[in-house]
Order: structure tokens, then C-alpha cells, then sequence
């Protein structure tokens, strides 16, 4: 007997929610007691009261699975509401990376011309490394990333992405 | 200290006296020192001290299912909390309103791993509707409140509210701080069905030609209103219905268009209504796979119209053609209303294949000369005490479903068992809760010899409050379900099933001051059930019948409705590893 696996497709949910004790795990919780899948997480307090937090979710599974997703979080008594940007339609999706790259010579040459090309920031510099920080779509840092490894990649760190929809509406 | 400041544990107990609170059931502890003491004198709610406190939330349950108000339980921190968690688990799987207060470590020690400190929230979160931790006194009227609205609206549920003990000594003027959340806002369960569908599934049941109700427990937990709804609807459409484990009692049994429960040990003529109608009407119910089967095979020609409180139980497993959010009492009005004075379809073709169904007396069984079969014993208990309208408990097994399958209900809120966890131990602590719910009422425990054993302890709690409580115990010396699910799938290897060592349940009875009867032979199985019903106390009837018969009929897993095996059916054998997996 093998074990069965479904087509899925990858969903940005912005879910609004009580800034309470827990509440992170609560949500982390139901993707793991639940088998969803969470590909990146980022929470952070967004009202002028601190009242509420902004969880944003980058998720991936079969169509039917996400709409569940999308129920079981709203039936979380802190969950104020839960959006689909994926489903909504036209959105920005931003994320955040720090990119460490030690080299000398023309690696390190190439290192900077590449960043200016993605117009990463350089933030701190030694004789013999970068950190580059890098604002963009995930694929754009992907990619990016993809080239420093050539060139003497030493460490990434990335905030998962924030996501909102376009448009004058909230 | 101002005139208004007061403990926590008062304001905790006054909250309770303010939410109506009858009973509590718990045992004490040192994080809940506090809060006892303040019951210790207090004459308006009547404290129930259980033997385990996995008794204290089935109790709560038993209360809670059979009144319709929500159970209180209180227990200390640590094993106080985890002993509790079962019972959580089975009302959060159930839809049962609970509130459970837990005692915890004082503030400054939680997290240092202290005496009995356990992370109640953190083991609870996901088997609770909802749960606090209250670190400041002035929070907890609003807690108790928001718990209280949260546990009994919406979709019910259990709800845990965690105590440190110094919270619960600390004085408040019990007014929650401004900048506290704003309950009203964000927690507001829909109750009403959208216009647009109930028209639409006014509409599809004008149409349908072989309509069937499906049933579940939303209609019992919606309320004695449902129940009647649900009776007026299928009138004026005349539409068969068929009801889940959790909705028996919601339509009455000896009603011409009640088909039985539907499912793995539901009738034949309930599965095929399924299995070949054009219109499923689901209320309240929620596809569980006890009820499916295979899902590729379920239903397959039905459009399907789903009413549930809960939006994540629509399209959960079976997607619907029409899903309606709201409470079932409120939408079963809506569609009675938005029928007005249609006329509803022939349904004789459909009723003729159903009567064709029926005549296959899927729940017929072997008699035998030499022991006396569980089926007949459960038809002889509904038959000797139906004119009492019983109240019944199960524990969890083939008693369960026989329990289900033959005796009858008319009324909700009559049956109480554990249908989505299967927690074994149920059935006596829910029938000590039902019975203070319920003095006057009959309130039978149908129960296995091994179920029995899991919460034995809580005898003593009936014998403490004077609860003429009935445990009647179908013993044939085996977990029956699994030595049954043993022959079906592993060759009759019975690993573990066999029940060796029992108690003398006569003598045990006795021992807690309750009258113990045995019941060895047909001859003596109606005079040992009058006898029962004849003690003004409790009572334990050890009714030792067939040990080999089986629960029948029966879907295996893995197959679908139309696949069902009845009794005499050739059993016996193995099943590939796909069906194996499955439970």
C-alpha cells in the first residue's frame, strides 16, 4: 500500500486576528493537527490600539483543501477574517531577505554587479563579504539566490512573504 | 481593600451563579484550593465530587446533552487538567457545550515545570472550541461570560478556562480593564440561512422524485424546537428520513417514513435510501466516514443540499450542490415558511423501493436456545421500559450499536453516547449527569462488560448523590468490536480481545452499596429487568449473553453503502492492506 497524494496549487491567505496570547500557535497548530501545509508564516502587530495582528500565510494544496483552510481559520473565536489574495484576483506579494556572501576577486565583483541588477541594498560590508538586502516577489529572491550560491553564498535569512491586494479598497 | 473588591474565586463563582449554573461537577486540588473554599459555604450551586475527573466531564456531558444547558467542570492543575482532556476532546468532537475551569500554577511559576504544573492551553487548544488563560482578576467576568456565549451558541462546544491560583486569591473590583477585547465583535456565529438558497432548496425539494432527510446531531444540539421543525418539514414533504448516531430521537422511531440509522451499522433500507436517492437533504449532520463509507461511492446521483451551523463542515468530505450556514431550528423554519402551501411530489415509486428495502429485515438475527442473544436483550429493556420515555447512556461498542439499532426513540435529547471520539467510559458518568439533569427520569447505562470498567470508579459517585442510575451490562467477555473487526480482517486472531479477569459485578455492585442482578438465561431476562426497574436505587445488571454474536448489518470499511453484510453473511477472512488502513 502506498500513500496517496494530491495535486496542489500554492495560496496567499491575510488573516486578521485578536492580538492575544497563543494565537500564533493556535494557527501553526491547526495546520500541523489538521495536515495543511505552511510554506512561509509572518505575524506581526498592524493596529494603532495593538489590538490586532496581521498573520499572512503562504500555503499550498488541492483547491477543495484550501477552501478548508480558509473554514477552519475562521472558525477560530480570535480570527477576525481570513482573505484568499490568490483567489480575490491582482495582489502584491513582498518579502524580505538578507543575503550573506563572502568571496574575494571577481566573485566578490560579480557578487555586487548582480546585486545592483535585482537593486538589492548592500548593508554591511568587510573586506572579504556582503550582506545584501533584497526586497521582492519570493521568485525574484529565489533567483537571486540561485546566483549568489555561485558566488560564495554564506547564509540567507527571509521574512516569508506579506501580501495585500491592489486596488483602493481594504 | 474597597467594598466592591472580591477574590477571583468569588468572582469566578458569582459568574457561574449569574450564567445559571445548577451543578458543578469536579474534584478538588491545590491549584483550586481557592475556588472551593468559596463553594464551601455557597447554597446556590450544588458542587458534585466525581471519582476520577475523566467521570467530571462525561458527567458534564450527560448533563449537558440531556438538558440542554452547558456543563460545568472543575478540576485542579496537572493530572486534574489531563485527566479531564478525554472528556474535552469527546464534547469538542460531539458539539457539546462545557465550560471547565482548571486551576493552574501561580503566575510567577508557570513555565518553571512546578508541582502539577501541566500547559493546559497548549494540550487543549486543539480539542476546545476555545480556551483562556485569565492572568488578571479583572478579566474574568468577561471571561466567564464570553466562555459561557462561546460553549453554547454557535456550533457548541467545550471551552477551558485556565486559573492561576494566585489570580484566584488576588482581589478585583471585577470590572475588566477598557482595552480588553470587545466580545460582541468577533465572535458572531450565523444562525440564519441566506434567503437566495432556502429558496433554492425549497425549489430542489419541490423537484426531487426520491427525496431523503439525512439527520445528525445539530438537530438534538439546535434545541427540542428542531426536533419539531423537523417533524413538521418532512410532513408536508413527505420525504424518508434517516438520522446519524448523534441525531436519534430527533424523528420519531415508530414513524411510517423513519428509516433507521444510516451508516456502518445502519439498516439496509437507510443506506440504499442514500445510496439511490436524488435528493440528500443533510441537517445537522457532517459526513463523517462512519456514515459514508467509500467516498467515491457515496451517493453517487444526489444532489445534495447541506444545512450546518459550522461553514468548515460543508464541503469538508462530500461536496454539496447547496450549502446552507445557519442553525438547523432557524433554517428548518425558513424552508417550512418558504414552502408555504406547495404541494409535494408522488413519492409513492420511492416509497414502494423503500418498502422493498425493508422487507430485506436487515436488522433480523439468528435466534439461539442455549444463551440469550444482546439483540433480544436490548429489545426486551426497550420493550419493559419505554412507557418511562428511559433516558439512555452507552458506552462505546457493539452494546453501542446495538443500543442504537433496537431500542427506539421518540424524543430528543433521550440518547446520549459517544459518537465522534468512541470514548469508552462514557456511559456511566453521562448517566450520573443526566440522572441530577434529570431526577425524575429513567436513565439506563446500556454498556459493555469491558466499557464498564474504564470509569468503574464513578459507582461511587452515584451512591454519594443517591442516584438511582441503571448500568445494564451486555457481558460476553469480550470487546466485542474488535474481537468482531478480528474476524473480519485478521482471521479470527483475537489479539488481546478476550476480557479475562473480570469482577464479579453482582459483588461489585453491592460493594458500592448498589443492588447488583444477574441475568444467566432468557428465562430470567425479563423478570431481571423488572427487577431493575422495580429497585428505587442504583443498579448494576450483569446480563451475560451470546459471546460470539456480532453487529449486524454492517458496511466494512473500505466499501460502499450498497455493499453491506448481514447476519449469516460468510464473515470470516482477510481484507488488502487499503481496507486495513482504514478504521
Amino acid at each position: 500500500m502506498h500513500i496517496k497524494e494530491a495535486k496542489s496549487e500554492r495560496h496567499v491567505l491575510a488573516v486578521t486576528v485578536d492580538n492575544e496570547a497563543g494565537i500564533l500557535a493556535k494557527i501553526a497548530g491547526l495546520f500541523t493537527a489538521r495536515g495543511y501545509n505552511i510554506d512561509s508564516l509572518t505575524v506581526a502587530d498592524i493596529a494603532e490600539d495593538h489590538a490586532t495582528s496581521r498573520i499572512t500565510i503562504v500555503t499550498n494544496g488541492p483547491p477543495e483543501v484550501i477552501d478548508q483552510i480558509q473554514a477552519q481559520l475562521e472558525r477560530l473565536v480570535p480570527v477576525h477574517n481570513v482573505i484568499d489574495l490568490t483567489e480575490e484576483g491582482p495582489h502584491v506579494e513582498r518579502e524580505l531577505a538578507l543575503i550573506k556572501v563572502a568571496g574575494v576577486g571577481d566573485d566578490r565583483v560579480e557578487a555586487l554587479r548582480l546585486a545592483d541588477v535585482f537593486r538589492a541594498q548592500v548593508v554591511d560590508v568587510t573586506t572579504s563579504s556582503f550582506i545584501f538586502e533584497l526586497t521582492g516577489a519570493p521568485d525574484k529572491i529565489d533567483n537571486f539566490i540561485a546566483l549568489m550560491r555561485e558566488l560564495g553564498l554564506v547564509e540567507v535569512g527571509r521574512t516569508g512573504v506579506a501580501g495585500m491586494m491592489r486596488g483602493a479598497e481594504a | 481593600m474597597s467594598k466592591q473588591e472580591r477574590s477571583g474565586a468569588s468572582i469566578l463563582v458569582q459568574g457561574l451563579v449569574d450564567q445559571g449554573v445548577e451543578f458543578i461537577f469536579g474534584y478538588p486540588g491545590g491549584a483550586v484550593l481557592p475556588i472551593y473554599d468559596e463553594l464551601f459555604d455557597d447554597q446556590r450551586i450544588r458542587h458534585i465530587l466525581v471519582r476520577h475527573e475523566a467521570g467530571a466531564a462525561h458527567a458534564a456531558e450527560g448533563y449537558a446533552r440531556s438538558t440542554g444547558k452547558p456543563g460545568v467542570v472543575l478540576v485542579t492543575s496537572g493530572p486534574g487538567a489531563t485527566n479531564a482532556v478525554t472528556g474535552i476532546a469527546d464534547a469538542y468532537l460531539d458539539s457539546i457545550p462545557l465550560v471547565v475551569i482548571t486551576g493552574q500554577v501561580p503566575t510567577a511559576l508557570i513555565g518553571t515545570d512546578a508541582f502539577q504544573e501541566a500547559d493546559t492551553i497548549g494540550i487543549t487548544r486543539h480539542c476546545t472550541k476555545h480556551n483562556y488563560l485569565v492572568k488578571d482578576p479583572s478579566e474574568l467576568k468577561s471571561t466567564i461570560e464570553e466562555a459561557f456565549r462561546i460553549a453554547t451558541t454557535g456550533r457548541p462546544g467545550p471551552v477551558v478556562v485556565d486559573i492561576p491560583k494566585d489570580v484566584q486569591i488576588a482581589l478585583s473590583n471585577g470590572e475588566a480593564d477598557a482595552g480588553s477585547f470587545v466580545t460582541s465583535e468577533r465572535y458572531q456565529p450565523r444562525t440564519e440561512g441566506k434567503t437566495d438558497k432556502i429558496a433554492q432548496a425549497v425549489a430542489m425539494m419541490a423537484e426531487a422524485e426520491f427525496p431523503v432527510f439525512y439527520t445528525g446531531g445539530g438537530v438534538i444540539n439546535s434545541g427540542p424546537e428542531a426536533s419539531a421543525l423537523l417533524r413538521q418539514l418532512q410532513d408536508i414533504t413527505g420525504a424518508p428520513v434517516t438520522s446519524t448516531l448523534m441525531g436519534l430521537g430527533a424523528f420519531p422511531a415508530d414513524h411510517p417514513d423513519w428509516l433507521g440509522m444510516l451508516g456502518m451499522h445502519g439498516t439496509f433500507e437507510a443506506n440504499m435510501a442514500m445510496n439511490k436517492c436524488d435528493l440528500m437533504i443533510c441537517v445537522g449532520a457532517r459526513f463523517d466516514d462512519r456514515v459514508t463509507g467509500r467516498l467515491d461511492a457515496f451517493s453517487p446521483d444526489s444532489k445534495k443540499v447541506h444545512i450546518d451551523i459550522d461553514r468548515a463542515s460543508i464541503n469538508k468530505t462530500v461536496p454539496v450542490d447547496l450549502g446552507i450556514v445557519g442553525d438547523c431550528a432557524t433554517v428548518l423554519q425558513q424552508l417550512i415558511d418558504a414552502w408555504g402551501d406547495r404541494k409535494a411530489k408522488d413519492l409513492g415509486e420511492w416509497k414502494a423501493r423503500i418498502t422493498g428495502w425493508r422487507a430485506r429485515e436487515s436488522l433480523a438475527y439468528p435466534p439461539k436456545k442455549d444463551s440469550i442473544m444482546p439483540q433480544l436483550a436490548i429489545e426486551r429493556l426497550y420493550a419493559l421500559t419505554k412507557h418511562r420515555n428511559p433516558i439512555i447512556t452507552t458506552e462505546v461498542g457493539q452494546h453501542q450499536m446495538w443500543a442504537a439499532q433496537y431500542f427506539h426513540f421518540s424524543d430528543p435529547n433521550k440518547w446520549l453516547t459517544s459518537g465522534g471520539l468512541g470514548t469508552m467510559g462514557y456511559g456511566m458518568p453521562a448517566a450520573i449527569g443526566a440522572q441530577l439533569g434529570n431526577p425524575d427520569d429513567l436513565v439506563i447505562d446500556i454498556a459493555g462488560e469491558a466499557s464498564i470498567q474504564m470509569n468503574i470508579q464513578e459507582l461511587g459517585t452515584a451512591s454519594q448523590y443517591r442516584l438511582p442510575v441503571k448500568i445494564f451490562i451486555l457481558n460476553n467477555e469480550y470487546m466485542g468490536m474488535v474481537r468482531q473487526w478480528q474476524e473480519l480482517t485478521y482471521e479470527s486472531r483475537y489479539s488481546n480481545s478476550y476480557s479475562d479477569s473480570l469482577p464479579d459485578f453482582v459483588a461489585l455492585a453491592e460493594a458500592y452499596g448498589w443492588k447488583g442482578i444477574r441475568i444467566e438465561d432468557e428465562a430470567g431476562l425479563d423478570a431481571g429487568i423488572e427487577a431493575m426497574m422495580a429497585y428505587d436505587g442504583p443498579v448494576i445488571v450483569d446480563c451475560q449473553v451470546s459471546k460470539d454474536a456480532n453487529c449486524y448489518p454492517m458496511i466494512p470499511s473500505g466499501a460502499a453503502h450498497t455493499e453491506m453484510l448481514m447476519y449469516g453473511d460468510q464473515v470470516e477472512g482477510t481484507m488488502d492492506d487499503e481496507a486495513k488502513a482504514l478504521v
